[in-house]
C-alpha cells in the first residue's frame, strides 16, 4: 500500500498554519475596543479626533469630561446641552465599568480616580513601553491619542499591533 | 414713519422670499446679514479673515489656514491629524447647510484662533468667501 505522503504533509501544514493563525486572533481578541456605532457619538467625538471607545474609561471619567468640554484638553469642544446629555448617556451605557458591554473594563482594571487621558493608564502605558520618542513625534504620528496612525484597524476596534 | 414701515415690510418681505427659493447657505447669509445690519458681505473680507494671523487665540491655531491649510479646496488637518474636508463649497457641496453645525464650529474655532466668537459680519464674509471658492 502507498502512503500519499506529500498531500499529508502539505495538509499538516496548512492545518498548523491555521492554528498559529487563529491563536493570533484570539490574542487580538484582548486588544478589541468596541466600536462607537451611535451616529450622533461618532460625529460629535469624531470630528476631530478618532471617536474612542467608550470601554476604555470608566463612567465617572465620561461623566467628567462630557461636563467640562469647554476645555477639552485645551480645545473648546462645547455641545448643546441636549447633544452633550444623549452623547453621555452612551458613553455612561458602554463604558469601561458596564460588565460586558464595556468590553470587560480590560484597560481600566483597578484604576481609581477620575482618569480623563486614555494615555495615561497605566496598562495603556505599559502596553506602548516599546515604542520610542522618535517614532512618537514622527510627522504622520504628533500625538498619542492619534491611535489610527499606527493601529490601521482602530476605527473598526482592533486595537492590535 | 410710514416710509420707514414700508421699507421695513418691503426689505423683510424680499429676504423672506429669497429664503424661501434660495437654499439654507443663503438662509444663513440672510440671518447674519439681519443681525449685523450690514450693507453686504464680502469675499474679499472673508478671505483676509481666513488668511490673517491673529494673535489673541491659542498659540498653536494663529489663523484658520492652520488647521485648514492655505487651498480652500483641499483637504485640511487637525492637530492629531484627523483629516478635514477642503473649506470651498465647489469642492464640498454638503458643507454649510446645516445652521447648528455652522454655528457650533465658528463659536468653538474662532474661539480658538481670534480668541473671541467671531461677529455677524465676520460669518458672512466668511461664508461668502468660502461659496465662491
Amino acid at each position: 500500500m502507498n502512503i500519499p505522503y506529500r498531500p499529508i504533509t502539505l495538509g499538516l501544514i496548512a492545518l498548523v498554519f491555521y492554528v498559529l493563525l487563529l491563536e493570533r486572533a484570539m490574542a487580538g481578541g484582548g486588544h478589541f475596543y468596541t466600536p462607537v456605532t451611535d451616529p450622533l457619538v461618532k460625529e460629535e467625538c469624531g470630528s476631530c479626533h478618532l471617536a474612542f471607545a467608550p470601554s476604555m474609561l470608566p463612567a465617572r471619567s465620561w461623566q467628567h469630561m462630557m461636563g467640562n468640554l469647554k476645555t477639552h484638553f485645551g480645545d473648546d469642544a462645547s455641545l448643546d446641552a441636549d447633544t452633550a446629555a444623549k452623547i453621555t448617556r452612551y458613553l455612561v451605557d458602554n463604558a469601561a465599568d458596564a460588565g460586558e458591554r464595556g468590553d470587560g473594563g480590560k484597560l481600566t482594571r483597578g484604576v481609581a480616580g477620575v482618569p480623563q487621558r486614555i494615555t495615561e493608564l497605566p496598562k495603556w502605558v505599559r502596553e506602548h513601553r516599546e515604542v520610542p520618542d522618535w517614532e512618537w513625534r514622527h510627522k504622520d504620528v504628533r500625538t498619542k491619542a492619534n491611535c489610527v496612525a499606527c493601529h490601521v484597524g482602530a476605527a473598526q476596534g482592533n486595537y492590535d499591533e | 414713519m410710514n416710509r420707514t414701515i414700508a421699507i421695513v415690510f418691503i426689505t423683510a418681505s424680499i429676504s423672506f422670499s429669497t429664503s424661501s427659493i434660495a437654499g439654507p447657505r443663503e438662509d444663513l447669509l440672510a440671518q447674519y446679514a439681519v443681525a449685523a445690519k450690514s450693507s453686504g458681505f464680502s469675499a474679499e473680507r472673508g478671505q483676509t479673515l481666513h488668511t490673517r494671523n491673529f494673535n489673541g487665540g491659542k498659540p498653536v491655531t494663529p489663523a484658520c489656514t492652520s488647521c485648514h491649510g492655505s487651498d480652500t479646496r483641499a483637504p485640511g488637518s487637525t492637530p492629531i491629524g484627523k483629516s478635514i474636508e477642503a473649506v470651498a463649497v465647489s469642492v464640498t457641496p454638503s458643507r454649510y447647510t446645516d445652521p447648528a453645525k455652522v454655528e457650533k464650529w465658528f463659536r468653538r474655532n474662532c474661539t480658538e484662533v481670534l480668541g473671541r466668537e467671531c461677529t455677524p459680519q465676520e460669518k458672512g464674509d466668511w461664508l461668502t468667501f468660502v461659496m465662491g471658492q
